[in-house]
């Protein structure tokens, strides 16, 4: 069947029980009622501190078949999720299906752990590196399942992601199982994509290098949802969870980006007092902090909240004033968790609360403006941030098509020629955001406003911002680099792409 | 055409760039392309185009050429190529 | 005011020659002039690939601004092939550096106009300019600036000529102070452009926009860039403001009222408006329409 956004999605789909076609950004009514945690009973007295991660796997019940879930806070940095399947793989569990918020290159190590069956199936946001090319080249059960980060954490609230066991790094940790992100040598700041797991998972085991007096304070998963914890040498690389402050690029084809974005911004109906914002953490979208910063400044107004990825161009505003609060599932570098522990304005908050459209209301649905990047863009303003020029799983969904549904206005930002390749095309390989909650599509070469946004083309005009049809961009690319062969079409299906509402928007095909 | 059987180099394998060695070869050897690209599906037949008209217009039909592209337009390598032949016979 | 002045050169951008993805991304930061730079920028083992790849750029992608192309001098053994090679491809301006001598211009107009001849192209649509790197050069600036009616601007090289002077460059620039008036004196003269040098520090904006409102100040037209964030800080300096605009139009009111009037003395806010202030009211105006086209 062709759903909403013109893409065949197979009726039936090899382990899936159900497939529901995509119909539109809202167009899903959710009913009943969302699952419930596990009732459990911890008594007085009773000792969650286990010897060994082996220990909490027996202790955890975990058997063959059951559902594995982390957190990807550290990421590259990651100790924990190789770690942890490692020991299950020693203990010879089998047939399990790995479902962290997200994976990284530093995670390549357990593809020996998939090839011996140890996981048979992946439910993730993405995929990069050997992991994304191994997704790619079906080597799993059933098709990897990949989601956004609202749609994570509603497919867990509602049951449609059964958590069996949750093997949560714990930067600081108490023995009763109390934990934050932002004290000991792994701290990552925002623990927001683990809190989900921690409220649903049967059962949640906590992993700390960093063993703390009980009460840890601030509590950021309380010790009602943590049934054990193993201490080990170490959860994480430093240098790999977190850099140091990340800085305003100094690459002039992304800085003119970041002025196309800002100007955009500036000349929009919502930059008044009170804005809301999220930055992406990618070049452009990151280098765009500093020109707003200057706006507002000029403009004398400041913004009600910024959304994060938090980094520490907007730590920088939040300080100045610029904004009165910060929402933060995730902290990309060193001052933001600083800030994240010492700020009272800077909030941690669940991926739920950050994105889970069946709710009564997720925070991206205040966000006035969103900055994001791109893979490819297509002329219908669909954004592919999964697969690369050849078809293979390289990037992550995120909080890309969850902000973008929410956001007033959303900009995604995409060089228009990658190497020599277009990056504004007839048709993306994968949609993970639709088009139409897309508004504007800014090049170094120039800027396309979705012809649905007729208010905001108005709004540009007498701008002197380069404004023209994303058509006129497409063949700009062509002219410059040539029309590329088309790739023959894959046809066994290796990845779904699920839109935030659990509705599958695209498939990734194996490539010929 | 110089007798001069000669082998030279022009590019880079800096980004948009593409690194072309051009060897002249004994007539009635043919043209022989070795291409490496990052985009070879996309554009892999296009750029051994590119790279035939250059030795056409140059009136050439014997050489070896080997060509490590860096995702070059068209510009840049039909320019390495003219450089790469013109280094080969001896006008560089 | 011949038309040719009216063409902006704010920021002249570098770019080297030999570099296919910054020369294929020069257009798109807005610069007023991009300079094709095959001299300086270039290995002496690679002046046949840069001459190559630049004739072939400017031949085959389409800039929205005025492309130059920086030459070797002709005196060194690449200069002619420079000019040979790229000429073809019909570029807007050719630069020469280090300029000494009128005779050195009189040598590259007449190549031009045979390439011009030879390649259909109109007769005099390419123009020169020339730097001056020298104090030999700056002696005869005026004679290189009326070699040739191709010639439409002068600019100064700072780093070789502070060198030439047996200096180096200061923040303040004070060094360059005479040099910079005596060009601009000879442009003037010719009734040509004057373009002030590079600032190497591409990190400092503070230094790069105190240096290009001083060279605005004496007088100079433009100046040249080497890192594209430079390039919309110089067109902010030589933009006129809109207070700027308001009085130059101001000025022209009450002048066109004193005209119709048939009256002898135009004063504005208690000012006499006398010929100069109309002149420089008119340039304002002229400005701030070509900077809108």
């Amino acid at each position: 069947m062709i759903n909403a956004a013109g893409r065949e999605i197979p009726e039936i789909i090899k382990g899936i029980t159900k497939v529901t076609p995509y119909a539109g950004p809202f167009a899903i009514c959710p009913q009943g009622r969302m699952v419930g945690p596990k009732i459990r009973a911890g008594k007085p007295g009773s000792e969650k501190l286990l010897k060994s991660l082996e220990q909490a796997i027996d202790a955890s019940g975990l058997r063959d078949g059951m559902t594995i879930s982390f957190h990807h806070h550290f990421r590259n940095g990651d100790y924990v999720l190789n770690q942890v399947v490692e020991a299950i793989a020693r203990k010879g569990i089998r047939g399990l299906t790995l479902a962290p918020s997200s994976l990284n290159d530093v995670n390549d190590a357990i593809i020996p752990h998939i090839e011996a069956g140890v996981i048979t199936a992946i439910e993730t946001s993405g995929g990069r590196g050997k992991l994304g090319r191994l997704m790619t080249l079906g080597k799993l059960s059933k098709p990897t399942i990949i989601r956004s980060h609202g749609g994570r954490a509603r497919a867990i609230e509602c049951g449609d992601l059964h958590i069996d066991v949750a093997f949560l790094g714990a930067p600081c940790c108490d023995r009763y199982g109390n934990m934050n992100g932002v004290e000991g040598r792994s701290a990552c700041g925002s623990l927001g994509y683990a809190m989900v797991d921690a409220a649903y998972a049967d059962t949640v085991v906590a992993i700390t290098d960093n063993l703390v007096p009980h009460p840890v304070h601030p509590i950021s998963i309380p010790q009602t949802q943590v049934d054990f914890v193993v201490v080990v040498d170490s959860i994480g690389d430093p240098a790999g969870i977190a850099s140091g402050a990340l800085r305003i690029s100094r690459n002039p084809r992304e800085l003119l980006m970041a002025e196309y974005a800002t100007g955009v911004i500036e000349h929009s109906e919502y930059f008044r007092q009170g804005i809301s914002l999220q930055l992406g953490s990618g070049g452009a979208s990151l280098s765009a902090a500093k020109f707003i910063q200057e706006k507002m400044l000029a403009r004398g107004i400041t913004g009600s909240f910024g959304v994060g990825g938090i980094t520490n161009p907007f730590v920088e505003m939040l300080e100045q004033g610029l904004f009165e609060t910060m929402f933060d599932t995730q902290d990309f570098d060193l001052p933001s968790i600083q800030s994240l522990r010492n700020n009272p304005r800077h909030v941690e908050m669940s991926a739920s609360y950050y994105a889970n459209p069946h709710s009564a209301g997720p925070i991206v649905n205040n966000l006035d403006v969103v900055i994001l990047s791109a893979t490819e863009v297509d002329v219908d303003f669909n954004v592919n941030v999964i697969t690369d020029s050849n078809g293979i799983i390289m990037g992550a969904s995120g909080g890309h098509s969850d902000t973008a549904a929410g956001a007033k206005l959303a900009i995604v930002v995409a060089p228009l020629l990658r190497g020599r390749l277009p990056m504004v095309l007839d048709r993306v390989d994968t949609i993970v955001t639709p088009g139409e909650t897309v508004d504007v599509i800014i090049t170094e070469r120039g800027i396309a406003v979705n012809p649905r946004r007729t208010d905001l083309i108005e709004s540009l005009k007498g701008s002197r911002l380069p404004v023209l049809h994303i058509q006129d961009l497409q063949r700009m690319a062509v002219e410059l680099a040539g029309k590329p062969e088309p790739l023959p079409a894959g046809d066994e299906v290796v990845a779904l792409i699920e839109y935030r509402d659990g509705s599958i928007i695209d498939v990734v095909r194996k490539p010929k | 055409m110089s007798e001069g059987r000669r082998e030279a180099q022009a590019g880079t394998l800096e980004s948009a760039d593409i690194l072309i060695t051009v060897a002249l070869t004994e007539p009635g050897a043919g043209l022989q392309i070795d291409l490496v690209s990052p985009t070879m599906k996309q554009y892999g037949a296009m750029i051994r185009q590119v790279i035939e008209k250059v030795l056409t217009a140059n009136g050439i039909a014997d050489a070896m050429v080997h060509a490590n592209d860096k995702g070059a337009l068209d510009y840049t390598i039909e320019a390495r190529m003219q450089t790469a032949i013109d280094r080969a016979v001896g006008k560089g | 005011m011949k038309m040719e002045q009216l063409k902006l050169r704010r920021a002249m951008m570098f770019m080297p020659g030999n570099n296919p993805a910054m020369l294929q991304n020069a257009g798109i930061y807005g610069a007023d002039t991009v300079i094709f730079d095959v001299e300086d920028a270039v290995a002496v083992s690679e002046k046949d690939a840069a001459r190559q790849l630049v004739h072939n750029a400017i031949k085959r992608l389409q800039y929205p601004c005025e492309v130059a192309v920086r030459i070797n001098h002709i005196q060194t053994p690449f200069g002619l092939d420079d000019l040979k090679v790229i000429l073809p491809a019909k570029p807007d301006l050719i630069r020469l550096p280090k300029a000494e001598t009128g005779q050195d211009i009189k040598i590259i107009d007449e190549i031009i106009g045979e390439a011009e001849a030879k390649y259909g192209f109109a007769a005099g649509s390419i123009g020169m300019m020339a730097a001056i790197e020298t104090a030999k050069g700056l002696m005869h600036a005026y004679e290189i600036a009326t070699a040739s009616p191709r010639m439409v601007a002068l600019a100064i090289g700072g780093e070789d000529f502070v060198a030439d002077l047996k200096t180096s460059r200061s923040r303040e620039g004070w060094e360059l102070f005479v040099a910079r008036s005596q060009l601009l004196l000879a442009a003037r003269a010719a009734g040509i452009q004057a373009i002030d040098s590079v600032f190497a520090n591409a990190n400092d904006d503070e230094g790069f926009l105190a240096e290009t409102r001083l060279i605005k100040e004496l007088g100079f037209d433009g100046k040249s860039v080497i890192n594209p964030r430079q390039v919309r800080m110089a067109q902010e300096v030589f933009t006129p403001s809109e207070k700027e605009i308001k009085n130059a139009e101001r000025v022209l009111a009450a002048y066109k009222e004193a005209l119709e009037r048939k009256s002898g003395v135009v004063a504005l806010d208690g000012k006499m408006i006398d010929t100069p202030i109309v002149t420089r009211a008119e340039r304002v105006l002229a400005y701030a329409a070509a900077v809108r086209k």
